[in-house]
């Protein structure tokens, strides 16, 4: 038996660097610095410990959409162990929202070839969160979503999923999207011989034409959605700042007190 | 006047806070409709109707819970179908922003994911949202197909409104992709008496200053005497002190109070993203230089574990 796990990643800009917005209203990636989107390093991490629990044998391929610097994201996967990349980038890709990142993903991941999808809860920039549905959504097979605990035996996927009112323990057939939280376990960290190793393994390029999708599929102008504004929110006025002196609680009690919150 | 479309979030037939929410920004685009499944789903009508829906489109079905996510979905695409409306509706739940985009897709429209406000526009409904760490607003439409959009908590005051509520059932057929993921079990959360942290007018937060989980019982001291949620930075969380339920920030749940007090957190951007939008910020931490107190209506540097239990006596002595 052989397991094909493609994990799907995203290369963000640093959420601590200052975001902006491009003229165009889409994310300004040439002012911050980028990197892997740190709620994709969990997915990589689980795909990992899937393949080195699994008597089967597992490959496990990363998967980007993105400008030429995400070959970065795909790099740190690939020095944490992942055997192999892809990376789908086209000029024509620019500004495409999460429809249309979920229809490149679908015919990337089937070209591919795949028994588990495996996503991140949400990417940092954007974090709409919905891309793992979506895609399944797209490849017509079961989501199980949001796990803080996944495993895979015997064909069939199972995890956790912590919701807001109850624990759900989830259980779908291969082929299966599954997105894992930041509660699965801490992402290991490359090692020297992992980064070493990384710079030999493959990374394939694919753009548009690869996939069979035409350049009115993608983009900003055929987005689903329209930006009409961004402001940045006005700086908060400088509150009021006192140091404990033996009073501190009684003076905040007033403070709330005038607010009428108590 | 058209119609528009509301998911109704409900347990066992008690509607939910964000849905009541919904249903007031519904009326500035349409006359809402609302949709009920599951279990006890009749019996939200009467909630329902006093605060604005005209129609109760109700399914009740085992799929609903025993299932993930797609039996919604189904149900979603079945009163799009019967009432062509102006737009789709969704409390901005996990689950309800994976509801709106399986929805979405197949309808072939866009999805606005947490807006936290709504008004009609010449060119469909405009969606505030609040992105990069609360830092931008944007406003945005869908341009293509039926208008989904998820709302946040506590983005309208609840209004009373009442509207005729008339109950229909709804006609499901469930597709072959309904049963794709079961629900092998369900262990509901033990209920801590405290309001829902998304949903609660005031959240106190304990993060690394707290220093342990036994001290936490300090953080949900101040929290009952004020009514309010309690929340944990991630740093407090991934400790082990507090549950990851709780934890507000970028990567756990993003709340928008009209207090928030944080205990001993230094408002690293993660957090900040959590709870920026909060009406009115304090902040109590040792550190005069934290980060969290650029942010703050009233901030105290001093020892949260003085600090504290001496607000939580004085806002008891207050309320008598």
């Amino acid at each position: 038996m052989s397991l094909r796990i493609v994990v799907t990643v995203k290369y963000v800009p640093d959420a601590t660097g200052d975001r902006h917005f491009a003229d165009d209203l889409t994310v300004d990636r040439d002012d911050v610095d980028g990197l892997l989107s740190e709620l994709d390093e969990y997915a990589v991490e689980q795909a990992l410990q899937i393949s080195e629990n699994s008597d089967d044998d597992v490959e496990v391929t990363v998967l980007t959409v993105g400008p030429v610097d995400a070959k970065d994201a795909l790099r740190k996967a690939l020095s944490m162990g992942a055997d192999k990349a892809i990376h789908v980038e086209d000029d024509d890709l620019h500004g495409t929202d999460a429809i249309g990142t979920s229809l490149v993903l679908a015919k990337a991941v089937e070209k591919a070839g795949y028994d588990l999808v495996v996503s991140g809860m949400a990417s940092t920039d954007g974090t709409m969160g919905v891309v793992p549905a979506l895609l399944a959504e797209r490849l017509g097979v079961p989501q199980v979503t949001l796990l803080s605990e996944v495993s895979v035996e015997g064909g069939v996927v199972k995890g956790r999923r912590d919701g807001d009112s109850a624990t759900e323990q989830l259980e779908a057939s291969l082929p299966a999207v599954v997105s894992v939280t930041d509660q699965s376990g801490e992402a290991r960290y490359p090692s020297f011989k992992g980064i070493m190793a990384a710079k030999k393994k493959p990374v394939q390029s694919w753009d548009l034409s690869d996939l069979d999708i035409d350049e009115d599929e993608v983009g900003l102008e055929n987005a689903y959605t329209v930006v009409e504004s961004a402001t940045e929110r006005p700086a908060r006025t400088a509150g009021t700042i006192v140091k404990d002196e033996g009073e501190g609680g009684k003076q905040l009690a007033e403070f709330l007190a005038g607010q009428k919150f108590i | 006047m058209a119609e528009v479309l509301v998911y109704v979030d409900h347990v066992d037939g008690a509607v939910r806070k964000p849905t009541l929410e919904l249903l007031t920004l519904a009326r500035r685009v349409g006359e809402p409709v609302a949709v009920a499944l599951g279990g006890g789903a009749g019996d939200t009508a009467a909630t329902l109707a006093e605060h604005g829906a005209v129609k109760v489109l109700t399914h009740e079905a085992a799929e609903y819970a025993d299932y993930l996510v797609v039996p919604k979905v189904d149900a979603l695409q079945a009163a799009v179908a019967a009432v062509s409306p102006a737009a789709v509706l969704v409390p901005s739940s996990a689950e309800g922003k994976e509801i709106a985009a399986r929805l979405a897709l197949r309808l072939g429209s866009g999805v606005i994911t947490d807006a936290v406000d709504l008004e009609a526009g010449d060119e469909g409904p405009v969606a505030t949202q609040s992105v990069f760490a609360a830092a931008f607003t944007t406003k945005s439409r869908v341009s293509k197909g039926t208008p989904v959009i998820t709302v946040k908590p506590n983005s309208a005051a609840v209004e009373a409104a009442p509207a005729a509520g008339a109950v229909e059932a709804l006609s499901v057929t469930f597709s072959a992709a309904a049963t794709g993921t079961k629900v092998t079990s369900r262990t509901p959360r033990e209920s801590t008496g405290r309001p829902e942290l998304t949903e609660a007018a005031i959240v106190v937060s304990g993060g690394r200053g707290v220093n342990g989980a036994e001290n936490f019982a300090i953080i949900e001291a101040l929290a009952d005497s004020l009514g309010a949620a309690v929340g944990a930075s991630r740093a407090a969380v991934d400790a082990g002190w507090y549950p990851h339920t709780n934890q507000v920030g970028q990567t756990g749940k993003s709340v928008s109070p009209q207090l928030y007090i944080a205990s001993g957190i230094s408002g690293a951007i993660q957090h900040r993203a959590g709870m920026q939008t909060s009406k009115t910020i304090v902040a109590i931490n040792k550190d005069a230089e934290a980060p969290i107190f650029e942010l703050v209506d009233y901030g105290v540097v001093g020892d949260l574990f003085d600090v504290v239990p001496q607000l939580t006596e004085e806002v008891k002595t207050r309320k008598g």
